[in-house]
């Protein structure tokens, strides 16, 4: 089951590689100079948790693979949460709007969790992290066009206590 | 949260009298294919159901009505323009009154105004109850085709109508109608970035609305129990989003089953004794059920995909459900036990939230296909897909209780740039025809329909 997870995640990583090395090429010189592939890269809507930690990650469409930035994201959280050990977090996991209600509840709670995943990795407890999905109830841009659906697509870091 | 219908139910049951039944005669009469898009729906006239003097001023006394008899004729026409085989014809060329209920009609006025049906009868206030009596005519032969009496409670009146629409559907066509029913669903208000949701009932004519929770947590998904006094949703009460049973009669709430994450997709099992639902736990989705008697819970599928949407078929011997295992969401179907599990969807696009019809031969879905989404049927093996309507966002549909017709909802925006938005529910036929908007107080989504209340 595992192999199969991670056989399947490694799958969706080259995929997105290759989506995104065709599309940086092609898009390079779109106006729409927020988005890689269509994973959203800009900070209008990010928050921070402290200084120089950015809140929340973002993914492609349909997928729960952390890029590159999210990655780094997550790094900077873990490390903000090692050193303050008194505090727990809400993972709290969005889909876009362009999925049925149900598939992306379920798609939001793996979202997540794969940030979750992560900062496990990075030495943060289970204990501390749980995980909440909304799907697609709580956008943060109400907008159906590309550039607002790469905003929905998320997981944010809050604060529990 | 009381709800004075579902008692009232019981004694619809024991006061049903049947007046006189005639044998059929089935090649001479009318008939009703509704098998086939129908656009040349069957003229019929429905003379407003004669009311006595005494009867009048008593049921305005308790229902300020001034005139029973007709209002309650009107919810029968509509009803019957809704369904799109019928045309109800205007009132103003009639040329019999409705004083007609205990005679014969006089079948050359009503053929002369190309009247095919008339639906003629009575209602009377006796015994402090409402008592109807109507009678369903073929103007072409000059015959009954049937006549019914019943009595209920006045403030019934709205049912009276749904279920004389019930019966002539019935004759006319050969099929259960499914107009004494409701409509569950949520009601939306404010902006998409800060939707309130409340559980919402009415009447299937959208009549008599009532909100079944306050807006306080947000609410999804809420679907009939084939017995009809119990609703399963989602709630996120106290950010917990749980799978929650309602007794809508009691307003009694409890939370389904004690799962360590989020369990949500809840639909009951035909004979309306489990709950099947996902439940979520570190990133994989899988299908549960949990007797409602016992409280045992079991383990449906068990695959690290997200497996969702499920959906009995009316024999409870399978389950459709909706998962990603292919790497994108596509329909299966598998035993109720979980095994046997084979995909049946294999069109371009992704394809959910699969819902078995009532007449066990048909799977209802929502499909997603280049930016558009399509409510559709396929049979249980997958074949014969047919798409019924495309939109920018459509999705959730639900089986009238004879399987002829969907109920779904679908957002649009006010303007081009993607701007603004509606939610509203809309019903389809099963043919592709009569696509209509269904009027509701607010916003609307998740629609579930009720089977009929009175049988």
């Amino acid at each position: 089951m595992n192999l199969s997870k991670i056989l399947k995640n490694g799958f969706l990583i080259l995929v997105a590689c290759l989506v995104l090395t065709a599309c940086a090429t092609k898009k390079s010189t779109e106006t729409l100079g927020q988005l890689q592939g269509d994973v959203y890269t800009g900070s209008d809507t990010v928050k921070e948790l402290a200084s120089g930690v950015p809140d929340r990650v973002f993914f492609a469409t349909n997928e729960t693979v952390l890029t590159t930035a999210s990655r780094e994201t997550l790094r900077k959280q873990a490390t903000w949460l090692r050193k303050n050990s008194d505090i727990n977090v809400v993972l709290e996991g969005h889909a876009d709007e362009r999925g049925t209600r149900e598939y992306n509840l379920a798609l939001g709670e793996r979202r997540a969790n794969s940030a979750k995943d992560y900062l496990m990795t990075y030495g943060i407890s289970s204990e501390r992290i749980s995980v909440l999905s909304y799907g697609k109830e709580k956008p943060v841009d109400s907008g159906s066009n590309p550039l607002a659906w790469s905003k929905n697509r998320r997981s944010v870091t809050v604060k529990a206590n | 949260m009381q709800e004075k219908c579902w008692k009232d139910k019981m004694l619809f049951r024991y006061l049903f009298i049947l007046l006189i039944l005639l044998p059929i005669k089935v090649f001479a009469l009318i008939e009703v294919d509704i098998t086939r898009g129908n656009l040349n729906p069957l003229p019929v006239a429905v003379s407003p159901l004669s009311i006595d003097k005494n009867s009048k001023s008593n049921f305005k006394k308790i229902l300020n009505k001034e005139n029973l008899g007709s209002e309650i004729s009107i919810i029968v026409e509509n009803n019957l323009k809704q369904s799109g085989l019928f045309n109800p014809l205007n009132k103003d060329a009639f040329l019999q009154e409705p004083d007609i209920a205990n005679l014969k009609p006089r079948f050359e006025d009503w053929n002369l105004i190309k009247a095919q049906a008339l639906v003629t009868g009575k209602v009377t206030f006796v015994d402090e109850k409402l008592r109807v009596e109507f009678r369903l005519w073929d103007v072409l032969a000059g015959k009954e085709m049937m006549a019914l009496a019943f009595t209920t409670v006045p403030n019934n009146w709205r049912r009276v109508g749904h279920i004389i629409t019930d019966k002539v559907y019935e004759r006319l066509t050969g099929e259960k109608g499914y107009f004494d029913t409701r409509i569950i669903y949520i009601s939306e208000e404010g902006p998409k970035t800060n939707r309130i949701k409340k559980l919402a009932i009415m009447d299937q004519d959208g009549f008599n609305n009532k909100f079944l929770t306050l807006g306080n947590e947000l609410v999804l998904t809420p679907r009939f129990s084939p017995t009809n006094q119990m609703v399963t949703y989602l709630s996120y009460f106290k950010n917990l989003p749980r799978v929650y049973l309602l007794d809508i009669e009691t307003g009694m709430q409890e939370v389904v089953g004690d799962f360590p994450g989020m369990t949500f997709a809840p639909r009951f099992s035909p004979d309306g004794k489990k709950i099947i639902m996902s439940f979520a736990k570190d990133g994989n989705s899988d299908i549960y059920t949990m007797d409602l008697e016992n409280r045992i819970v079991e383990r449906i599928s068990n695959h690290p995909s997200i497996d969702t949407s499920p959906s009995y078929s009316p024999d409870g011997k399978h389950i459709t459900f909706n998962s990603d295992r292919s790497g994108y969401q596509q329909i299966y179907v598998m035993s109720s036990s979980g095994k046997n599990v084979k995909r049946i969807s294999f069109g371009s696009g992704l394809y959910g939230t699969p819902v078995w019809s009532p007449r066990g031969d048909l799977i209802a879905f929502t499909k997603l296909h280049k930016g558009k989404f399509y409510i559709g049927v396929m049979r249980t093996d997958g074949t014969g897909e047919r798409l019924l309507t495309e939109n920018f966002y459509q999705e959730a549909p639900s089986w009238s209780p004879n399987g002829r017709v969907l109920i779904f909802y679908r957002e649009t925006k006010t303007n081009k740039k993607g701007e603004g938005f509606s939610a509203k529910l809309w019903s389809i036929d099963l043919t592709g025809y009569n696509e209509k908007m269904v009027v509701t107080e607010t916003d609307a989504s998740d629609p579930s329909w009720s089977s009929l209340l009175s049988n």
